[in-house]
Order: C-alpha cells, then structure tokens, then sequence
C-alpha cells in the first residue's frame, strides 16, 4: 500500500474511533446535532487535506477536537454578533466579554456525558424508530450514508433524506441537550434499546449470501451496546440487552449451514457456538440480574437464550429452563 | 473481527520487575477507553515464563521443560482481545497504548483471530463431532 494509501485508511480509522466523541462534545457547545455533525466532518476533510503531509498527529483525536472546536467558537461568535445586531445594539454591550468566557469554559467542561447526550438526542422519541437507527449509526457508529443504506437494503438517497429530516425535527422539536438522571433517564432509555436491538435483528436476519455490511449491523449493535452498558452501568435493562445480543450472536455462527440453509436451534452444532461470547452475554446477564427488580423483558429474554446457551443438548435445555 | 493484542516480553518483564504506579494508572485508563469504546473483549497480563511450562513435541516423543525461557523477545508478557472492524483500527488503536514497557524497547503484536470460516473444509463434521464429544467430557467430570 503507497504511503498515502496508508494514512487514508488509518485516518478512516481515527474517524471510527473518535467520531461520536468529537459530534457528542460539539453537539454540547453548538447545541445542533446537524451542526455539530457538520463541524466534525469539516474537521475531518482538513485531516485528509494534511495528516498525508504532515503525518498522523500523536493526538489524532484531540486534534480533530480543536480543529473542530476552533470552528465552532467562530460560528458562536458569528451567531452571537448577528444576534446582537438585530437586537437593540445598546443591549448588554457589557456582557459580552462574559458571554465568551462562557463559550470557552464550555468546550473545556468535562466531556463524560457527551456520549450519552448523543445517544440520548439520536435515540429520540420524537423520531420513527427508523431514522433514530440511521442516526444512530451515523453519529454513534461512525457509518457512512452509503454504508447503511447498503445495511438495510434501501437506496443511499432513503437514508439520506431521512437523517436529514431527523436532524430537522430534532431542531424544530426543540429536543432539550440536558441528560437526565433518575427515573427520567431510565424513562428515555427504551427508546434507545429498541433501537440497538433493532439494528441488531437487522444484522441478524441478514443471511450467507447477503452483503457483509448486513452482517456487520450485529457487531455495531454490539458495540453500541457495550458502549451503553459502560456510560449507564447501573441500568438493569441496558446489561439485559447486551446479553441478548451477545448470546444470540454466539449463535450466529451455527445457525446457518455450508450451502446458506438456515439450522434451527435444537439442530445446531453447539461447538460451533461462540463460548466467549457465552461467557460475556453470562456475566451481563448476571449484572441485570442483580439490578433488575422485577426483570425487565430484555433480560427476561437473555435468561432464556442462557438456558440453551449453557445447556450441551436441546434436552438438556429444557430442564434448565423447568428448574431455573 | 476479532484482533489479539500481545504485549512481546523484556529483560524486565521477564525478571519479574512489576509496573509501575504511574504505568498502571495509565494502563488502566487506556482500558478504560477500550471497554468505553466496547473493543475489549478479554485481556490479562502474565507472569515471567520462570513460572512456565513447556510441553515439547519431537520425533512422536512429548518433553516437559520447566521456565524460565532464553528467548525473551518471543515470549509474551500480556495479551488483548479487541473486537475491531479492521487491522487498521485495531492499528490505531494499539498507537494510543501507553508505552507497557518504559526505559526498554516494547514491541506489541496485532494478529487476526480465526474465524471458524477459515479452517475451511479443513474443519469437517467428523472434527466438530470430535469437539463435541470432548466437551461433553468436560462437563461430565465437572458435575461429577
């Protein structure tokens, strides 16, 4: 591979690893999601334009970050002077130092909920169901336009559009950047596991032939997942899900034959199942368990997927269940 | 897919000089940042080989040869397991991992996992037959 070869893929790979941070912290100071994805992506083009010249930075992230960060303070500052223009211009002349102070200590102010505010605002209620996986996969999971709509099997212009209109009635609705906490988080939190699970069975009914990128939607979901798991550790469902999934996905493997057929359950070849995927959907199974009063559907769910998971015959599998 | 990651073993590692407090705090982070990021999927660090063992297979005879070995390059001292799209991000991932072996040259290695796919035919039903009946043993003589 030539040089530039080189740094075009490891820069497609810095995107993948530090997109949604770099939209997450954005979206907080420019309180736009289409803004703040805009931004990142200008971002992006300027490291394209000159990682090949200068080399990757030591800090790629963090230089994306401040490249996008300095735009963002020029639109605030351009947004705010036209605001003040068409305002009465003796208004607040003094405040305005102050004003900037604010924006500053904005972008320093600690980035932990960004992630979650991003996942928070995709996954919104407001949204179909559909738009909020595209979203999601776009902001979140760092795909191209092209990349989901070859996921879900519908024209690149489908998929476009409807992010577009998402991030319109995300504008239009008002849709607040505050991240809840208590119950009104856990509130939010179905809309967004309905949508996980949802870009998961996408990738899951994908069959042999299809297009890896259908397959590919389990192990972002995954991802999604896990990255959830980690951001609202307390939250019984949110571990429920992450096991469904990863114990369904340690089945994925088995469930299809040589020649595409699909095998049910009962006839696979359970050495072909996934054991630390078992291992992990076990232990996230047991953290839900323990948080849940009373289980939630998603880890009622996983706990059934884990009496076959540990059960080495189908017959086996229906004393555990009987006992459990 | 699924990357390994292994930290390649020094004279101080192998000597059994552990990390320091700075290195593991900094470590920690970067695991962190690794689950956070939902890559990690396993990852353990390992003691000098002093403390292991060999099994040597040669001319049809097998030969137990106790640690430490004087290969010290080749052995490993730690190891990942990182759920990435491609080599490349688990490339740059690896580029963000605190130096594991401060004041000495540090190598880490980033290898595939197999897929089942790619034993091909080479897998056939009569292996994984095998690989039930060997699990199936296992289990026994666990509830036993």
């Amino acid at each position: 591979m030539s040089a530039e070869g080189a740094t075009r893929k490891a820069i497609e790979s810095v995107w993948r690893i530090e997109s949604a941070r770099l939209i997450g912290g954005l979206v907080r100071i420019v309180r736009d999601v289409g803004l703040a994805e805009d931004l990142a992506q200008e971002a992006l083009v300027t490291a394209l334009e000159c990682w090949p010249e200068l080399g990757i930075p030591d800090k790629p992230g963090a230089w994306l970050m401040a490249t996008a960060k300095n735009r963002a303070l020029d639109h605030l500052r351009r947004k705010s002077m036209l605001e003040r223009k068409s305002t009465a211009i003796e208004e607040d002349r003094a405040t305005l130092p102050s004003h900037a102070t604010n924006i500053e200590q904005a972008i320093d102010e600690d980035v932990g909920d960004d992630l979650l505010r991003l996942i928070l605002v995709a996954c919104h209620p407001v949204l179909s169901a559909e738009a909020r996986a595209a979203l999601t996969l776009r902001l979140l999971g760092g795909l191209t336009t092209a990349e989901i709509a070859r996921a879900f099997l519908v024209p690149e212009a489908t998929i476009a559009q409807r992010t577009v209109r998402a991030k319109r009635t995300l504008a239009e609705a008002r849709v607040p950047f505050e991240v809840p906490r208590g119950a009104e988080l856990a509130a939010r939190l179905p809309s967004v596991l309905e949508v996980i699970y949802l870009i998961f069975n996408e990738g899951y009914a994908a069959t042999h032939g299809d297009d890896w990128m259908r397959l590919e939607l389990c192990d972002d979901a995954l991802r999604l997942g896990r990255i959830l798991a980690s951001l609202v550790p307390d939250e019984a469902e949110v571990h429920g899900l992450v096991a469904l999934m990863e114990l369904h996905a340690s089945r994925a493997r088995a469930r299809v034959g040589p020649s595409g057929e699909p095998i049910l359950l009962l006839d696979q070849d359970r050495s072909r199942w996934d054991r630390l995927l078992i291992q992990r959907g076990l232990v996230a199974l047991a953290r839900a368990e323990s948080l849940a009063h009373p289980l939630g559907p998603y880890t009622l769910q996983a706990a059934i997927a884990a009496c076959h998971a540990q059960a080495r015959t189908g017959d086996e599998t229906a004393s555990a269940a009987t006992y459990s | 897919m699924r990357a390994m990651v292994i930290v390649k073993a020094t004279k101080n590692s192998e000597s059994g000089v552990m990390p320091s407090e700075k290195l593991l705090t900094e470590m920690g982070k970067f695991n962190e940042e690794l689950i956070k990021a939902g890559v990690m999927l396993a990852g353990e660090g390992l003691h000098p080989s002093s403390r292991g063992k060999r099994v040597v297979f040669s001319s049809g005879k097998k030969l137990v040869v106790d640690g430490p070995f004087a290969e010290t390059k080749e052995l490993i001292a730690g190891y990942w397991l990182w759920q990435v799209k491609d080599m490349d991000e688990a490339l740059e991932w690896a580029r963000r991992c605190p130096d594991p072996m401060p004041g000495e040259d540090a190598t880490l290695e980033i290898r595939p996992v197999f897929e089942a796919e790619d034993f091909g035919k080479e897998f056939t039903p009569e292996l994984r037959a095998q690989e039930d009946r060997l699990r199936a043993q296992i289990e026994q003589q666990r509830s036993s």
